[in-house]
């Protein structure tokens, strides 16, 4: 068997003709214990069009589902919507290979395509509403700046009632089911979630704004197919409605209990304040960073309304792991957030300190003083962190009342 | 008083607005913006802005 890949039909003329990549873990600093895909579509238009390309490895599986419907050389578009190199890294090669008629990306994506790859390759920029004739249909383009780069775009595909919408709507999830009514809704959620928390939560003032600019655009979408993950065909409803309630972070009755311990003390108290605060009715998520990923991290504060810190002193520092986690939450800018800091030191107690200067940085209103613990916590220290945790419930309710 | 747009993610400075979360007062013309005052949506410096 010489092409072990083929192409799957999304509707009539529109293919699916990416790359699994099974084994991809480490993301950008994102884990991705379910491995990922790389979407690229075929259009069987008169100008028959590809759209976006795959992860430079990939290149080969990706033409080998492209020649499983037509020979390369009948490719005349290529249409980037989104630089990165997981779509990009083999687009300049494969470019050379087919040696199509035209390359359109965003202005920012052509800047960012030369910047990337220093070639020679024309690339025609499109504007925010122009519409590109493939004879027999059309293609409009809709700038999706930093959704979740600058150069980012969206392609409308009028006669098929098709977005393709690039790392919107996606989700870091390798299998060979390619349609969202293919998979169980519980992972689609859990997946869809951890993609918006880890990457596009900064931006989610404009998901929110561009989410209204599509719906005034009168567009039919029957189909979302994204870059990542699985195409929407059945829940597009349930997975917008799910992005514009992730995007308006509005206060939630929900704690996340963040921290990293040397010798069980800090865990201690971390497990004081989530046995009070789920007394008091609100839901946690306890997430210890010494056996956690900064990813599982930013999934649980996503549907948050308030950030609890706990670290350890080592050498008048917080903990390598919790500067890691609040690096990387700070650059994620979840709103709309209250908390506090608590922690154990042995002798001098820099680490809540440092938490508390993070937490302002992050605009996350203090809602209870921080609790600060020489060596281990007894009776009197525990009954402290309890009664945080009740303050923080106390101070929740009330923010839930207000909205 | 003029707006300015982020060349990079188009955001827009608007001096009636200001830029409340980065201290930046109601009334600010972006000429009066601190020189390392950057795009509060992607973080761009001031030399990326043009007038709308």
């Amino acid at each position: 068997m010489k092409n072990i890949y083929s192409a799957v039909r999304v509707t009539d003329k529109v293919y699916w003709v990416g790359a699994i990549d099974w084994g991809i873990r480490d993301f950008h600093g994102y884990t991705t214990p379910q491995g990922s895909t790389y979407n690229a579509y075929l259009i069987m238009a008169d100008e028959v069009t590809l759209i976006d390309a795959v992860k430079a490895p990939f290149k080969e599986e990706m033409l080998s589902r492209i020649k499983s419907v037509i020979d390369l050389s009948q490719i005349k578009y290529i249409i980037s919507n989104h630089s990165e190199m997981d779509h990009s890294g083999c687009l300049m090669e494969v470019v050379d290979l087919i040696k199509p008629r035209k390359v359109f990306a965003s202005a920012i994506g052509v800047k960012t395509l030369k910047e990337l790859y220093h070639g020679q390759q024309e690339i025609i920029p499109v504007k925010d509403g122009e519409t590109v004739s493939l004879g027999n249909m059309n293609l409009t383009f809709m700038e999706t700046r930093m959704i979740h780069w600058p150069d980012s775009m969206f392609t409308y595909l009028a006669e098929e009632e098709l977005l393709f919408s690039q790392d919107a709507f996606g989700m870091h999830l390798a299998t060979l089911e390619r349609f969202d009514d293919e998979l169980p809704q519980s992972l689609l959620e859990y997946e869809a979630a951890t993609y918006y928390a880890n990457i596009v939560l900064p931006y989610s003032a404009i998901v929110l704004k561009t989410l209204g600019k599509v719906a005034s655009t009168n567009w039919k979408i029957k189909i979302i197919a994204p870059d990542h993950g699985p195409i929407w065909r059945k829940q597009l409803g349930w997975i917008i409605d799910l992005y514009k309630k992730w995007a308006a972070q509005k206060p939630t009755n929900k704690a996340v209990v963040l921290y990293a311990t040397m010798w069980h003390s800090t865990e201690k108290m971390a497990r004081a304040i989530s046995e009070s605060l789920a007394e008091a009715g609100v839901k946690v998520g306890l997430v210890s960073m010494n056996d956690f990923h900064r990813s599982q991290a930013a999934y649980e504060v996503l549907d948050a309304g308030a950030l609890i810190l706990g670290s350890s002193t080592l050498n008048n520092n917080m903990l390598p792991q919790m500067a890691d986690v609040t690096t990387y939450l700070r650059g994620l800018k979840p709103a709309n957030l209250i908390g506090a800091a608590f922690g154990s030191f042995g002798w001098s107690g820099e680490g809540v300190r440092d938490l508390e200067a993070v937490l302002k940085e992050m605009k996350v209103e203090i809602a209870a003083p921080s609790v600060s613990v020489r060596n281990a916590p007894n009776e009197g220290a525990l009954k402290i962190c309890y009664d945080l945790g009740k303050t923080i419930a106390a101070e929740l309710r009330k923010r839930m009342g207000a909205n | 008083m003029k707006k300015y747009v982020c060349g990079i993610c188009g955001y827009v400075y608007d001096p009636d607005k200001g830029d409340p979360d980065g201290g930046i007062a109601r009334g600010t013309a972006f000429e009066g913006l601190p020189d390392d005052w950057t795009c509060p949506v992607c973080g761009a410096s001031k030399d990326e802005f043009a007038p709308e």
